[in-house]
Parts: C-alpha cells; structure tokens; sequence
C-alpha cells in the first residue's frame, strides 16, 4: 500500500498527481488517512488510530478503508508494485 | 478517550476536481440538513413510528390552503374549492379540508362513499369520472349531487334514470379542449372543437330531465402554463354564454378542475421547481382574468370551482427513511441504497424529489444514486445527487410527497407504513396505522386441498 512517490499532499485536504495535472480534494478523515498511507502505516495500525479518534467500529471502517483505496487506486494514485499486485 | 470526546466518524472520501466544470448539483440547497417537522424532531418521530413514516403537516396543509383560497377570492366574486379525494383521500385529511371550507370531489364509487362517511352533505359533492355504475348514480341523484357526465353511454343511462325514478338529476358536463398544451387531455369528457359538447348539451336540454348546473374541464395534471388555464376558462365562458342564449339556461358554475404543478421538479428539469413552477397567484390572475372578461353580466358571474389537488398538498407531505446500505457500482459511482422505495414513493417516477439529510453533516459531498429496497431494477428515487456522505442507519428527508403517494401506493413485498399528522399545536397523531401481515392474509383464502404439505 504505497502512494506513486511523485503524488503531493497537503495537509489542508488537496491531492495533486503532477504527472497527470490531476487535483483532488479530500475531506479531513481522508485527508489524515493519505497522511498515515505517506508515513507508512499498514491497514490496522491506521484503523487503531480511526477507532481511537472516531466513533466508528471495526466493520464499518474496513468497508469504507477498502472503499477509499478502491477510489485511490482508480484515480491512479497508488503504486503498482509487484508485491501489491500478489496481496 | 470516552466515546464523548471522539470525533463524528465520516467515510473517507476523495474526489477529483473538475475546473471550470460548474457542478449542475451545487447550487442546490439539498444537503442542508432537516432535523425537524414543526418543531417535532425527526429522529424522535421515526423513534416513535418507526422507519420509514410519512409525515403530514396540518400547519401547512391550512396555510397553502389559505394562500391558494386568496390568490382567487381577491380577484372573483365567486370562488369554490373542492377537495380532490384520489389526491390524498386519507380521512384526516380530508377533513382538514372540509374544515376550511372545501367540497368533495369524487371520482368513483369507493371516494364517494368516503366523502358521505366524512360528513359531507351529498349537494356538496362533485361526481367526475368515467366509471359510475347505475348504483352510484341513482345514490348521487338521491343526494342531490352534482354529476359530472363523462360520456354519452352515461348520458343515456342518467336520462333512464331520471325516467324511471321521476328524478332530477343535478349534471354538468366534462368538456375536453385544446389549450395549447400536449398532449391533449381528449379520453375524459366531450370535445370542444369538435362540436361534442354541444351535442350534449342539446341532448341534456332538450331531454328536459335533468338539471344542467355547470360546465367542466380538467385539463391536465402537473401544468406548468397559466396561459393554457386562461384559454379553457374563455371557451366555457363562451359556452356558457351561448348556451344561456340558445335556452335561455343559465348554467350556476365553471368548475376549471385540477392541475397546478406543485412546488416539485419534474425529471430531466434543469432548475428546481420551487424556482420555476408558476404560483396560485398566476394560475388565479389567468383564469379569472378570462371569466371577468367574458361577456357576463357582473351580477351574473357564476361560481368558480377549482378541484386543485396536488398544489394543495404535496408541500405539506414528508417521508422518513433511513440508509440501509452504501454500495458501489462497477463503473465506480456510489450507490445508496434506503428503506424508501418507489413502492411508497410512487412520484419518484415522475419527479427529482428534494432529499435532504435529518443530522447535520460536513460540507463534503458525494454523487450518489438512491435506490429502493424492492429487488427490481425500477426502484430509483434519485438516479442523480449530491449528498454529504451518509452512513448507514442515517435518516432522510423526502420532501413534497403529500399527493398521490398515499393513495397510489402498493403493497408489493413488505407492508406500508403508518402515516403521522402533525397537527397546529405541534402534537403528532397516527392518521393511518401501517400494515401488519394479517392486514394483507385476512383477505386471503386456502382451498382446503392446499392446507397441507410435505416438504
Ligand atoms: C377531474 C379531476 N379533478 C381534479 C384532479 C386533481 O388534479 P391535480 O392533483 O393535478 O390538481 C384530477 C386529477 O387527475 C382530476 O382528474
């Protein structure tokens, strides 16, 4: 689970893919979530975090985690490495 | 940290940016959140009555009355309203209106009934529709009701009556025209420009048994043009007038039907209909407008009756529902799916209703579908909008539902639901209990050779 390394993130909720001029926005959560992807964090370290933070619980969280790295794999800002492409 | 101090969890979500893209959704007020009902909280009425619940509100039902009511009798002399029952034919609400003054209009024998059931003096009821049997009829003669004649079969069958019965009927007829709009209502009644109705006004008078007491046209449902209501007000006129010169008749009533569009949005409209659709206001300047012109004389004006139906209602009509599920579609778009289908929610075939969420969310918003919970393909309530991002078992508002739904419903899987009154002082009453499963079997039989079985 890896963010292409050209990707720029600010902390105010904007994702730019310079590669393909691309902008986004994100809310908050989504915002500290692609933080935590940048930093390394795996899904349960991040979710750990989520349910401390958040009222939310473990299943719904999974789904909508899943969910958000389907649209961040759709809009090609994740890297394809091999290992990924195996998990 | 207790579960106080944590944040409102929201899904994570990203969206790309489109520039210079105007969002054909964003201007729209949707996603401000209503968290009450006359200050009744939603959360605390579906608490009560559970999910989903229509919800009426009596307040608004007497003041877009009281509005619709002065936008006519400040400009005729004249002015009667009749409640249109297939509209919302729910007792208590009908009797909101005959509270305030309105008559009955009736298109069958079933609303018929209701309306005398209600207390409504049968000489106050309006009897339109293609299928009256001969029972209804002589039951409307009895009454003194006023009958409105679809149909020469029916023509006939009332003159048989009178005969036989040495009775009066009390009639007018429907009379179908074209206004400039299309399609032409041309199924219900006789034609104008085809010479039918005169036919069947000679018929009437000179058959000498029945009583002929107005003129009337129902010209379309939903109309968006005030203009097509001016044009069907000047040629009853002119009937009117023509009739009073060949038979010295005076006819006591016009009667311009149904018909105003609501505050809704029809699907594929680009604006929302709160900002586009004409008020009472408009339709009242046109159609009286028509009638003041015409050449009666002023103390001979006849009494306008207005059969105005969804206009009158669906503003105070809201429907509670709560998010079952959020899915995705393969192509990627978000998919969300409630307890509300179109099941009970019959105009979503007709209209984009307003939705609006019942708690208070982000500003960050999502495209979405809404879906139904009927397993069929059909069941879309919005095929298209922008919405905060629900979570399930969030609540939703559907707003302006108050016509037809509560009576064009079908019981189709599950059961409907109870429908709640808000009265003026802000009181929730249950005004129809919902469906349980022996509401629906107790109509069913076995054949005792079905009774048993092994599996
Ligand atoms: C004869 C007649 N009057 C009144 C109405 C009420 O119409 P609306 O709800 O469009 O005002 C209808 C509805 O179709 C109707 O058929």
């Amino acid at each position: 689970m890896k963010l292409k390394p050209n990707i720029a993130v600010s902390e105010s909720g904007f994702v730019f893919n310079p590669a393909t001029g691309e902008s986004f926005t994100l809310n908050p959560i989504g915002a500290e979530i692609i933080a935590k992807i940048h930093e390394g964090l795996d899904y349960s370290e991040i979710s750990e975090w989520v349910k401390k933070e958040y009222t939310t619980d473990e299943a719904t969280f999974e789904r909508d985690f899943n969910d958000f790295v389907g649209q961040l794999k759709i809009n090609g800002l994740f890297e394809k490495s091999k290992n990924e492409e195996k998990a | 940290m207790s579960i106080s101090d944590k944040k409102r969890y929201e899904r994570p979500m990203i969206k790309k940016m489109e520039a210079g893209v105007p969002n054909k959704f964003g201007l729209r007020s949707e996603y401000t959140p209503m968290q009450e009902i006359d200050g009744v909280s939603i959360k605390q009425l579906l608490k009560d009555y559970g999910t989903p619940v229509f919800v009426l509100s009596e307040t608004t039902i007497r003041s877009t009355f009281q509005k619709a009511k002065k936008a006519f009798t400040t400009r005729y002399p004249k002015v009667q309203f009749a409640w249109s029952y297939k509209t919302n034919y729910l007792d208590a609400v009908c009797k909101v209106f005959h509270q305030e003054g309105s008559w009955a209009e009736v298109v069958s024998g079933f609303e018929y009934d209701k309306a005398i059931n209600n207390g409504v003096s049968g000489k106050k009821i309006i009897f339109n529709g293609p299928d009256k049997t001969e029972n209804d009829l002589v039951k409307a003669i009895n009454n003194e009701s006023l009958i409105h004649i679809d149909h020469l079969d029916e023509l006939y069958l009332l003159i048989e009556i009178a005969d036989k019965l040495n009775v009066r009927p009390k009639v007018a007829i429907r009379v179908n025209m074209d206004t400039g709009v299309y399609p032409m209502w041309d199924r219900f009644g006789f034609n104008y420009e085809n010479g039918q109705a005169w036919d069947a006004i000679n018929k009437i008078m000179r058959s000498g048994k029945m009583e002929l007491m107005g003129l009337h046209t129902h010209i379309g449902t939903f109309m968006l043009s005030p203009n097509a209501y001016a044009i069907a007000a000047s040629k009853l006129a002119d009937l009117a007038i023509s009739l009073e010169q060949k038979y010295n008749h005076k006819v006591k009533y016009i009667d311009m039907g149904g018909g105003f569009a609501s505050k809704n949005t029809l699907k594929g409209a680009y604006l929302p209909g709160t900002d586009t659709n004409p008020s009472f206001d408009d339709f009242a300047e046109s159609i009286t407008t028509a009638l003041l012109n015409a050449n009666f004389k002023s103390d001979e004006m006849p009494l306008l009756i207005l059969e105005t139906g969804r206009a009158l209602i669906d503003e105070a009509g809201y429907l509670l529902g709560t998010v079952i599920a959020n899915k995705r579609a393969s192509t990627g778009k978000r998919l969300t799916i409630m307890d509300i289908g179109v099941n009970i929610l019959f105009t979503a075939f007709w209209y984009d209703h307003k939705i609006t969420p019942a708690q208070p969310f982000t500003h960050y918003t999502e495209e979405t579908a809404i879906y139904g919970p009927l397993c069929m393909n059909i069941d879309v309530i919005r095929e298209n909008i922008n919405l905060p991002l629900l979570n399930k078992g969030d609540n939703m508002v559907v707003h302006y539902v108050g016509a037809y739904n509560m009576t064009q419903w079908m019981q189709f899987i599950t059961l409907r639901p109870k429908v709640v009154l808000i009265d003026t002082n802000g009181t929730p009453h249950v005004i129809r209990e919902n469906e349980t499963n022996e509401t629906i079997t107790s109509l069913e039989k076995t054949p005792q050779h079905l009774s048993s079985f092994n599996l």
